[in-house]
C-alpha cells in the first residue's frame, strides 16, 4: 500500500509541473447545498450565478458544486476550488462557515463569501437577506385575507432565520388583526414535496385558510390551489404552480450581490464586508402581489415602500415574547445581534417553540 | 440462441486477477462514450476522473480521508454479511458513535489530555456498539428481521442527533445555529506525516491508521482463528453450523457489535476529524456506501479497504470533473452507478463462464 | 370535527398510496426470491419520466404508463445484472439507486420549475357526493383504487393459482422448481419487470398524482420505507396494506398533533412511523411460525442450476 502510495505521490510531482498556468479570466466559483434542480434556494444562487455570467461575459468563468452536504464533504469541495484557481469562492449554506474560514485560512489570497453565516476573517465576508422583511408584509396580507383568522405555516428547522419569520410573520399579522392565530408545523426537512403536501392538508384541515411556508417546495402551495385556498410562495416566484392562489412570494435575488462582488474583485476594491441586505438593496423581493383586492394591495405596496425607505422596521421595539417578558426599547429597532440568535416565539404564537 | 452463466468447478484466480481490469475497461469505453456524446474530450474526461486524484498529495490524501470511513464499516459489514447476519444500518450506528464520543467535548470542554482522545474513540466504539445491540437483541428474542430494524434504526438515530444539536447540545455562542461546540486540540482526530516532504509531503490522520489496523485485524481473524471459521461456516451452511454445535445467537451478537462498534468509530473519527462538531449532517452516507464497498472488496475486509479507495476515487473523480469539465453531479453520479455495474458484473467471472446456448454447446469464454 | 377527520383520512390515502404500489411490487420479486434493493431508483426514474410524458403530451395517462415502462426499464438492468450475470443482489440494488437518482436528475434538468398536469380525481357521480363515506370511497384518483385493486390482484394470484404456486415455489426452492421444469430466471425476470413496474407507477404517483411537479429527490427515501414495509409485512399482501396505511397513518397523525400545538419535539414525531415499524415488527415476529413459513426460503440468493 505504503509503496504504491509513495508511486503514486511521484507521479503527482511529474504531472504537478506542468499545471495550467493563472488564466486571464476570473474564476468565480459556488457551492450548493442542494441540486441545482430544487427550484428553491440552490436554484436561486445558481440564477445569481447565471446572472454574473452574463453580466460580466468573458471577464469571468463560472464553476459550481452541487449537491455537497454539510459535514465531511464540505472542506474538501471548497478546498478543491480554491486550488482550481477560483479567486472567488461564494459558500452558500449555513453548514459550510466552520470549513470556510478552515479553508479561507490557508489560502489568504482567495476571497471567500459565506451566506448566512457569522463568521468573518480578512479574506471572508459575509452576506445574508433579510426574508423577514417580505414575512412581515405577508402577514399584513395574511390577516387582511383570512377569513377564518388562522394561517398554517410549514416550517423546516427551528433555526433563528425561521423563528424570526415566524415572528416577522406574526408581528405583520397582529398589525391588521390583533387576534391573528397561526397552526405551525415543523416537517424536519427543507425539502420533501410529499411531507410537505401532508402538512398542508392537515393544516387546512384544522381550519386554516392561508398557507405560508418556510421550506422550498410548491407542494403546499399546489395543495392550496387545488383546494380553493390561498397561500404564499418561497424562494422563487411559483405563481406558475398556482395562479389562483399565491398571493405573493418572498423571493431571495442573489444577482446584484453576486454581480457587485465580483465586480468588486475584478476592480480589486473586494472587502470583507458583512452584508446583510433587504428589499431596499433587492435582495429580498416580493413577486407581484396577485389574487388580493386593490385595498390590500395597496397596504402591502405602501408597507413595502416604507421598508425601503428605512421609515419603518418590523422589529421595533417594545416587542413582548410568548411568555410575557420583553425586548427592545420602545421605537427603537432591535439590533441585529438580537434578531441572528431569536430563539423565541413573540406573543400571540400558539406553538411551542423545539428547544 | 442464449446467454447464461455456468458454474466453474473451481475458483478461477485468473479471473480474480483479471476481473477489475476488464471491468475498468468496460467503463473507460462506456465513460468515453458518455462524455463524448455530452460534448467533452473522452480522453481528458477520463484523465480528470481517474487519474487526476492521485496526482497531488493533497488529493491522495483527500482520497484516504474519504476511504477511511468507508473501509472501517466496510470491512467489518464484508464480515457480517459472510456470516449471514445482515446489518445494513450502519449508517445509524455511525450516528450514535458519533452522538456518544461527542459526550466528552459537550459536557466535559476543559478535559484537553491525551485521555481525551482516548474516551472519546472508545465511547464512539461503544456508542455504536450499543446501537447495534438494538437489532441483534431484536433478531435473538423476537427473530424480528435485522434487515427492516437496522434500517429503521438509522432514522432514529438521525433524528436524535438532530434533537440534541438543535436542543440540549447546542453551543450556547452559535446563535442557536444547530451544531455544538467546535472540538478542539485532543478533542480531535492528530495527524501523522507518512511520506517525507521529498516525495509528499503526506499527512493521514489517525482513523486512516486505524482503518488499516482494523482491516488487517479482521483479516487476521477471519483467515486464521476458529472464530473465522466459525462464521463462514455459518454463512456458507447454517445446518453445518448448527451442527457443528456453533451458536447462532452468539454469531449475531458478535457481528452486530463488531460491525456497530467499527461504524460507530468510523462516526466519531468524522466528527473529530473532517467535521470538528457535533451537527445534523455528519455523514454522506458512508453506512450506506460501506455496503456497496463490502460487496466489492468480496465481503473480504483487505479487498474493503482497496474498495473504499477505489470507491473514493470515483467520487473525487466525480468531484473533479465537474469543476474541471463542468458536467453536473448526475452525470458523475451516473457514471459511478455504471462503473459498480461492471464491476459485479465482471466478478462473476470468477466463478462463472459464459455459455451460449442453442448454436454450440461449447463454452465460449469472455464474451462480454 | 367531522371535517378534520375526513381531511386527515383522505391524506392518509394519497400519503400510504406511494408506499403501497411501491412495496407490493417489491412483495412479488421477493416472493420469487429476488431482493431488489433499488426501489428508490426505479421511483425516481418513473416519477421525472412520468412527469415529462405527461408535461409533453397533456395527458396524465401516458404519464402513468410511461412511468411504468420507465420502472420496468431500469429493473430489466437489474434483472440482467443478477439473474444473467449472476452478481450480487444487495450490492447492484444499491448500485441501482444511485445510477437511478443521477439519471432522474438528469433526465429532469429541463422540467425542474414546471407545473405539471394533475392525475385528477374520479369524483364518481353521486356516491362520492354521500357525505364522508363518499368522498374517501368514491373520490379518490385512479391510483387509489389501482393499488388496492393491484393488491388484491396479488393476493389472488400468489395463493389461488398456478402462477402464484410457481412464482413462490421459485422463491422457496429454485432447485426443485427448476427439477419440475420452470424456468427459474424467466419467472424471476418477470417478477423483477413487475416490481419495476410498480416502483415506476410508485414514482409516477408522486409526480402526477400526489405533487404534481419534479423535483431532484423528491422520492425523499420512500422506496427503502417500501423494502422495510415488505418485510414488516412478513410478506403478505394484505398486510402490506395495513402496514402501509399504518405508515401513512401515524405520519399524518404526528402532522395532526403538531398542529394541535401540544410541545412534544417534532423530531420524536418524525421519528414515531419508524419506532412503530420496529416495534409492530417485533410483535409480529413473535409468531415465528408464521413468519418462518412466508419467508421466501431462496431470497437474495442467486440461480445457478445443478447439473
Amino acid at each position: 500500500m505504503k509503496i504504491w502510495m509513495a508511486m503514486a505521490a511521484a507521479l503527482a510531482l511529474s504531472v504537478s509541473t506542468g499545471a495550467v498556468q493563472a488564466q486571464e479570466k476570473l474564476k468565480a466559483c459556488f457551492v450548493y447545498v442542494g441540486p441545482v434542480g430544487d427550484f428553491g434556494y440552490s436554484y436561486q444562487h445558481d440564477l445569481g450565478r447565471k446572472a454574473v455570467e452574463k453580466e460580466l461575459g468573458d471577464k469571468v468563468e463560472t464553476v459550481y458544486l452541487e449537491n455537497v452536504a454539510e459535514g465531511p464533504d464540505a472542506e474538501r469541495a471548497i478546498e478543491r476550488l480554491a486550488r482550481e484557481g477560483c479567486k472567488i469562492i461564494f459558500t452558500t449554506s449555513f453548514g459550510f462557515m466552520d470549513p470556510t474560514i478552515k479553508v479561507a485560512a490557508k489560502y489568504p489570497d482567495i476571497k471567500f463569501e459565506h451566506a448566512t453565516g457569522y463568521k468573518k476573517a480578512d479574506n471572508v465576508a459575509i452576506y445574508n437577506a433579510r426574508f423577514y422583511e417580505g414575512r412581515y408584509v405577508m402577514g399584513q396580507i395574511a390577516a387582511k385575507m383570512s377569513k377564518a383568522g388562522l394561517a398554517g405555516y410549514i416550517v423546516s428547522f427551528p433555526i433563528p432565520e425561521v423563528v424570526m419569520g415566524i415572528n416577522a410573520f406574526m408581528l405583520g399579522a397582529q398589525s391588521v388583526n390583533p387576534d391573528f392565530k397561526v397552526k405551525i408545523i415543523w416537517v424536519n426537512s427543507w425539502y420533501d414535496p410529499g411531507k410537505e403536501a401532508d402538512a398542508a392538508k392537515v393544516l387546512f384541515g384544522q381550519g386554516a385558510d392561508i398557507m405560508v411556508q418556510h421550506t422550498d417546495s410548491t407542494a403546499p402551495l399546489q395543495i392550496a390551489e387545488e383546494q380553493g385556498k390561498l397561500g404564499f410562495g418561497q424562494s422563487s416566484d411559483m405563481i406558475k404552480f398556482a395562479p389562483k392562489a399565491q398571493l405573493t412570494s418572498n423571493t431571495d435575488d442573489w444577482d446584484p450581490y453576486y454581480i457587485a462582488r465580483v465586480k468588486a474583485v475584478l476592480d480589486g476594491t473586494w472587502k470583507s464586508e458583512d452584508t446583510w441586505g433587504g428589499m431596499k438593496d433587492g435582495m429580498v423581493v416580493l413577486s407581484p402581489f396577485t389574487n388580493m383586492p386593490d385595498d390590500v394591495k395597496k397596504m402591502a405596496e405602501d408597507t413595502v415602500a416604507k421598508i425601503k425607505s428605512g421609515e419603518f422596521h418590523p422589529f421595533t421595539g417594545v416587542i413582548t415574547k410568548q411568555d410575557g417578558t420583553t425586548v427592545g426599547e420602545a421605537g427603537k429597532v432591535l439590533p441585529d445581534s438580537e434578531l441572528l440568535g431569536m430563539n423565541y416565539y413573540i406573543k400571540g404564537v400558539d406553538d411551542k417553540l423545539p428547544q | 440462441m442464449r446467454l447464461v452463466l455456468e458454474k466453474r468447478a473451481e475458483r478461477s484466480t485468473r479471473m480474480a486477477l483479471l476481473s477489475p481490469l476488464i471491468a475498468i475497461v468496460l467503463t473507460l469505453v462506456t465513460g468515453g462514450i458518455i462524455f463524448a456524446l455530452r460534448g467533452l474530450d473522452p480522453l481528458a474526461a477520463l484523465y480528470v476522473y481517474f487519474i487526476e486524484p492521485l496526482t497531488s498529495s493533497w488529493s491522495i490524501e483527500q482520497l484516504i480521508v474519504k476511504a477511511t470511513p468507508l473501509a472501517l464499516i466496510g470491512a467489518a459489514l464484508g464480515v457480517s454479511y459472510l456470516a449471514n447476519v445482515w446489518n445494513i444500518g450502519a449508517e445509524g450506528q455511525l450516528t450514535a458513535g458519533a452522538i456518544f464520543g461527542s459526550i466528552i467535548p459537550v459536557y466535559f470542554p476543559e478535559m484537553q489530555t491525551p485521555l481525551t482522545l482516548v474516551l472519546m474513540l472508545a465511547l464512539g466504539i461503544i456508542g455504536g456498539m450499543a446501537f447495534g445491540a438494538i437489532p441483534a437483541f431484536l433478531k435473538n428474542r423476537f427473530s424480528a428481521n435485522e434487515i427492516l430494524t437496522s434500517l429503521m434504526l438509522v432514522y432514529v438515530a438521525q433524528l436524535i442527533l438532530d434533537w440534541l444539536v438543535r436542543g440540549p447540545w447546542r453551543d450556547p455562542q452559535g446563535y442557536n445555529f444547530p451544531k455544538t461546540i467546535s472540538f478542539t486540540n485532543w478533542q480531535t482526530l492528530p495527524s501523522f506525516q507518512v511520506l517525507p516532504p521529498s516525495i509528499g509531503p503526506l499527512y493521514v490522520n489517525l482513523g486512516a491508521i486505524l482503518a488499516v489496523l482494523a482491516a488487517i485485524s479482521l483479516a487476521f481473524l477471519m483467515g486464521r482463528t476458529l472464530k473465522g471459521f466459525e462464521l463462514r461456516v455459518q454463512g456458507v451452511a447454517p445446518r453445518a453450523g448448527r451442527f457443528a454445535g456453533f451458536s447462532r445467537e452468539k454469531t449475531v451478537w458478535f457481528c452486530f457489535l463488531l460491525s456497530g462498534g467499527l461504524a460507530g468509530l468510523a462516526g466519531i473519527c468524522e466528527v473529530m476529524s473532517t467535521v470538528g462538531q457535533l451537527q445534523p449532517g455528519i455523514s454522506p452516507g458512508y453506512g450506506f456506501t460501506a455496503i456497496i464497498v463490502a460487496f466489492l472488496g468480496r465481503l473480504n475486509p483487505i479487498g474493503a479497504l482497496v474498495a473504499a479507495f477505489a470507491l473514493a476515487i470515483s467520487y473525487l473523480g466525480g468531484e473533479s470533473a465537474q469543476v474541471a469539465l463542468g458536467i453536473s453531479d448526475k452525470t458523475a453520479r451516473v457514471f459511478q452507478g455504471i462503473l459498480l455495474f461492471y464491476i459485479l458484473a465482471c466478478d462473476s467471472l470468477i466463478l462463472y463462464r459464459f455459455k451460449l446456448i442453442g448454436l454450440s454447446a461449447a463454452p465460449v469464454e469472455s464474451r462480454a | 370535527m367531522n371535517d378534520q377527520l375526513l381531511s386527515i383520512i383522505l391524506t392518509i390515502i394519497t400519503a400510504s398510496t406511494p408506499l403501497l404500489l411501491a412495496s407490493i411490487g417489491e412483495l412479488v420479486v421477493e416472493r420469487s426470491g429476488v431482493l431488489n434493493l433499488g426501489v428508490e431508483g426505479m421511483m425516481a426514474v418513473g416519477a421525472v419520466c412520468g412527469f415529462g410524458a405527461a408535461l409533453t403530451t397533456g395527458s396524465p395517462l401516458i404519464g402513468i404508463l410511461a412511468a411504468i415502462a420507465a420502472g420496468v426499464l431500469l429493473s430489466l438492468l437489474f434483472g440482467f445484472l443478477t439473474l444473467t450475470m449472476i452478481s450480487n443482489q444487495v450490492a447492484t440494488g444499491l448500485a441501482l439507486t444511485l445510477l437511478g437518482l443521477g439519471l432522474a436528475g438528469l433526465i429532469g434538468e429541463s422540467f425542474v420549475g414546471q407545473p405539471g398536469v394533475k392525475l385528477q380525481n374520479l369524483d364518481i357521480p353521486v356516491l362520492s357526493a354521500i357525505p364522508f363515506i363518499g368522498p374517501i370511497l368514491f373520490g379518490q384518483d385512479l391510483l387509489v383504487y389501482v393499488s388496492l385493486a393491484i393488491v388484491a390482484g396479488v393476493s389472488y394470484v400468489l395463493f389461488r393459482t398456478k402462477t402464484g404456486l410457481i412464482i413462490r415455489a421459485v422463491g422457496d426452492s429454485h432447485q426443485s422448481a427448476h427439477a419440475l421444469g420452470y424456468s427459474v430466471i424467466g419467472v424471476r425476470y418477470l417478477a423483477v419487470m413487475f416490481g419495476g413496474g410498480c416502483a415506476g407507477l410508485a414514482g409516477g404517483y408522486l409526480s402526477l398524482a400526489y405533487t404534481p411537479q419534479w423535483v431532484e429527490n423528491m422520492t425523499s427515501g420512500r422506496g427503502w420505507i417500501a423494502l422495510a414495509l415488505v418485510v414488516f409485512a412478513s410478506w403478505l399482501p394484505w398486510r402490506l396494506a395495513i402496514g402501509a396505511y399504518l405508515f401513512g397513518t401515524i405520519t399524518i397523525l404526528g402532522f395532526s398533533l403538531q398542529a394541535i400545538g401540544i410541545g412534544i419535539p417534532s423530531q420524536l414525531l418524525s421519528s414515531l412511523p419508524y419506532i412503530v415499524t420496529i416495534l409492530a415488527l417485533v410483535v409480529i415476529s413473535g409468531n415465528r411460525a408464521l413468519t418462518r413459513a412466508n419467508t421466501p426460503a431462496c431470497l437474495g440468493q442467486p440461480f445457478v442450476p445443478d447439473r
